[in-house]
């Protein structure tokens, strides 16, 4: 039995101590927004935040985050009240079949954080350990800048959507 | 003539003489600048020599920035005496080397000076290149000098004084520069001998895997012994190698030419660089390089032979090592690390088995930390060996703890001293290494591209 913070709140976990974050989130919280995609820590898609850095859960067991606060997309706004990179995401419309979405969400977050102005080539770089099969790179490069604008703005009214 | 005047007289002539000497030591002529010849004046098949020629001189590495343009220079390169700023060499007129003759060219190859005569300093390895024949040379020329231009200034080197003064790099050269070409030795074979030409000129495999001194310059005394290579620890490759296998000549011609090699591992660091630059290069120079490198590191004695056997052996009935009082760091291997490093999975799919890893039988934890922390990025295009990277879920104590859990548990060697202080090095440096770019594609063309040149 562990004590696991995710998204502020404590939960206590019955699970092995090698058991992989990934897996804990999904299948005991139910917290289904990291995915599992490779499972060996090469795609992204099972991205989440911890002590504010990105950190792929599929390859993370449980043992490395005692005491460690974890944040999932879940963790960083609501449908009704998304967070600004949520927000910009679903502006651009960055997702297509979406399963990298939130994986590259967290990410992009992790680099707004120590970051809030990245320039292109800096958001490639962060962003380069994810693999996106639709194709939706220029739309997420957007979506990140959107974000970086909302989060300096801090502004709650609707941006128009660019043309597609 | 009274004795005093004849002192005066002599005293005179000779340090006229000396001046004399210190100018022939130090003064070399400017060569004529040319008009930055048209690329199509180069013979296609030398061109294309050249570029594979430079790719086993490693030349794109030092010579190109993170994400920068090829060969276009400025990359920092630490040193003990300061940091020097590598140059340009594409063909630029004003800031590269397009108006350089050949002669030029090969004599900063040879020995150290600029087109305009001024003395380079000795991070551009001629200490090597001093062996490199007129031949090569040619083709190396060719080739640079039909890359694409481009302008950019050389950075100025943080050097403190006198170092910033090109002049004491003459004093240096007349210490340790040994000018002459590769003599062949009759009784080895041809590989042997170019593997020998390659390995001590154009490749300067010495440059990092042999140790310096004091002033900079390699051991002659400790040749391959073991160097340091940014922050890594470039391994002896003679017969102090760590290696827990000792290599033959099979084993490293499948490393030089896959990046990995099941019962050693995969190429990290600067070496990926060096390994990604060879995929350019044709089997027979490889294979020669290995040939030759065979015999630096030689033949292992019966004990090391002994105790890679028990290595291998061990290794068909692969058991956790136990964890004597190093619980965490057992626990983090076993939950972070086995699931990929104690399968049957071969290489490169699956991680080596640590018993064999160089990393862990080393001397000091750099590489080891290095790795764990980066990971092993894939190659685009290639079948290439995987590895995420733990810097960001893993805190300083719990990597500290894995080392120590590996050195304990995978190698005979004694427990390494200074976890602590490597972790945290180790871990700044691979901050660092965010802030710039993404790294340069490790494959260094398409493959369709490869024959042309």
């Amino acid at each position: 039995m562990m004590t696991l913070k995710v998204n502020g709140q404590d939960h206590e976990i019955d699970a092995d101590p090698d058991t992989p974050l990934l897996y804990v989130l999904r299948d005991d919280l139910k917290l289904n927004a990291a995915k599992y995609g490779c499972g060996l820590g090469q795609c992204g898609a099972c991205t989440v935040i911890v002590d504010g850095k990105a950190v792929l859960s599929c390859v993370t067991p449980l043992l490395l985050l005692e005491g460690r606060p974890v944040t999932t997309l879940e963790g960083l706004g609501t449908i009704a009240q998304p967070s600004p990179i949520q927000r910009a995401f679903i502006e651009e419309q960055a997702a297509q079949c979406g399963y990298c979405i939130a994986g590259m969400m967290m990410r992009a977050q992790a680099l707004l954080l120590r970051n809030i102005k990245p320039t292109d080539d800096e958001i490639r770089a962060e962003l380069e350990p994810h693999l996106c099969r639709c194709g939706t790179h220029m739309r997420i490069l957007r979506a990140v800048h959107r974000a970086a604008h909302l989060m300096q703005t801090a502004d709650a009214s609707p941006v128009q959507r660019s043309a597609p | 003539m009274t004795i005093s005047r004849l002192i005066a007289s002599l005293a005179a002539a000779l340090s006229i003489a000396a001046a004399i000497a210190v100018f022939a030591i130090v003064w070399r002529p400017e060569l004529s600048a040319i008009a930055p010849p048209e690329p199509h004046s180069f013979d296609a098949a030398l061109v294309k020599r050249g570029r594979a020629l430079a790719a086993i001189g490693n030349c794109a590495t030092c010579h190109t920035v993170r994400g920068g343009r090829d060969f276009a220079g400025g990359l920092p390169v630490p040193t003990p005496f300061g940091t020097i700023f590598s140059s340009n060499i594409t063909p630029d007129a004003e800031t590269g080397i397009g108006r350089w003759p050949e002669a030029a060219f090969t004599r900063a190859m040879r020995s150290g000076v600029d087109r305009q005569g001024r003395h380079l300093y000795p991070t551009f390895p001629y200490d090597h290149f001093t062996h490199v024949t007129d031949e090569d040379d040619r083709a190396l020329y060719a080739y640079l000098m039909t890359r694409p231009p481009v302008h950019a200034a050389a950075r100025a080197n943080l050097l403190p004084f006198p170092l910033d003064q090109r002049v004491v790099v003459a004093g240096w050269k007349l210490l340790f520069l040994r000018r002459g070409r590769y003599q062949p030795d009759p009784a080895q074979s041809a590989a042997w001998n170019r593997g020998a030409y390659l390995v001590e000129g154009l490749a300067h495999c010495g440059a990092c895997h042999t140790p310096r001194n004091a002033l900079g310059a390699e051991r002659a005394s400790a040749r391959f012994a073991g160097g340091d290579a940014d922050h890594w620890d470039a391994y002896a490759i003679n017969a102090q190698s760590p290696a827990p296998v000792p290599w033959d000549a099979e084993a490293l011609f499948g490393y030089l030419r896959a990046g990995w090699q099941a019962d050693h591992g995969a190429a990290r660091g600067p070496m990926a660089e060096v390994v990604s630059n060879l995929s350019d290069v044709p089997d027979s120079d490889v294979r020669a390089i290995a040939t030759y490198m065979a015999e630096v590191f030689g033949a292992p004695t019966p004990e090391r032979q002994r105790r890679a056997d028990d290595v291998l052996a061990q290794l068909k009935s692969p058991t956790v090592p136990a964890a004597d009082t190093n619980t965490s760091g057992a626990a983090i291997y076993a939950a972070a690390c086995a699931t990929c490093h104690m399968t049957k999975r071969s290489l490169p799919y699956g991680g080596v088995d640590l018993h064999l890893s160089t990393a862990i039988s080393a001397a000091d934890p750099r590489n080891a930390a290095n790795i764990i922390l980066s990971g092993i990025r894939p190659v685009e295009g290639e079948r290439s060996p995987i590895m995420p990277g733990f810097a960001a879920s893993m805190t300083d104590a719990q990597l500290a703890a894995l080392l120590g859990y590996l050195r304990a548990g995978f190698s005979d060697g004694p427990a390494w001293s200074g976890v602590a202080e490597t972790v945290v090095k180790a871990r700044g440096i691979q901050a660092a290494s965010l802030q710039t770019s993404p790294p340069p594609q490790t494959a260094p063309v398409e493959a369709s591209q490869r024959a042309q040149p």
